[in-house]
């Protein structure tokens, strides 16, 4: 890489999947270590994954959002994108990473926050379903459209999971 | 007051040995010392080299006692 070019990483993160945030959190933190700039840019599901209420909650403006909210959860109940087993999987994942001193997802969102990761949420996917600014975590810096990315974005890597 | 410290990440994996060397290195004023004990590998290729594009100095990488365990002595 040229070492006039930024740094810089910018991931949309759709997926609310267990092992997908735990891809988006472990490129993530490892790029912002190594002195990357680094967004992530939480969309639909992934929206999930900055809620405050890590659980089931019926988070969200109106019936729908907040059945979804409930049925969704947040953080601590997001699920395998396969052999969930009804949730059984994401707990044995937990228990084999602490295992193997691999970080859990919880520990790298934390990392994430402390090496100051921007983090953005998508304001389309944000109305649809019902959701306010306030539902999330302090460290989401703004709510974004598809503009305002591609311009955070511009002269980095990108990456969609 | 210069302060030396000290980090162990044989234990860890990627990118948590990245990740905890950056914030240790952030607690670092200037002329302090952060003194990382790596694996060979990945850790041992990499964190030097992304200390030094983070504007720090590298002061020396030795192998410890141990054999395939090396210290990193990294100065702001």
């Amino acid at each position: 890489m040229n070492e006039k070019q930024t740094k810089k990483l910018s991931i949309i993160a759709f997926s609310g999947d267990f092992d997908k945030l735990t891809a988006v959190f472990t490129l993530a933190t490892g790029a912002a270590a190594v002195g990357y700039e680094v967004n992530l840019f939480f969309t639909f599901w992934g929206l999930d994954a900055i809620k405050i209420k890590q659980g089931r909650s019926p988070v969200g403006k109106g019936f729908l959002p907040k059945v979804f909210g409930i049925m969704m959860g947040g953080l601590k109940t997001s699920p395998v994108s396969r052999l969930n087993f009804g949730g059984i999987s994401p707990k044995i994942f937990r228990y084999l990473m602490r295992k193997n001193n691999v970080a859990t997802l919880e520990e790298l969102v934390e990392a994430a926050k402390q090496l100051g990761i921007n983090f953005y949420a998508c304001e389309m996917a944000m109305h649809v379903l019902g959701l306010q600014k306030s539902d999330f975590i302090p460290e989401v810096k703004d709510v974004l459209g598809v503009a305002s990315f591609l311009n955070l974005s511009e002269g980095g890597q990108t990456l969609f999971i | 007051m210069l302060m030396t410290y000290h980090l162990d990440i044989t234990k860890e994996h990627c990118p948590m040995t990245f990740v905890k060397t950056k914030i240790e290195l952030n607690k670092l004023q200037k002329g302090d010392i952060l003194n990382v004990k790596v694996t060979e590998g990945e850790p041992l290729e990499n964190v030097p080299k992304s200390a030094v594009e983070q504007g720090f100095n590298v002061l020396s990488v030795t192998e410890t006692d141990t054999p395939g365990i090396y210290n990193i002595e990294i100065e702001k």
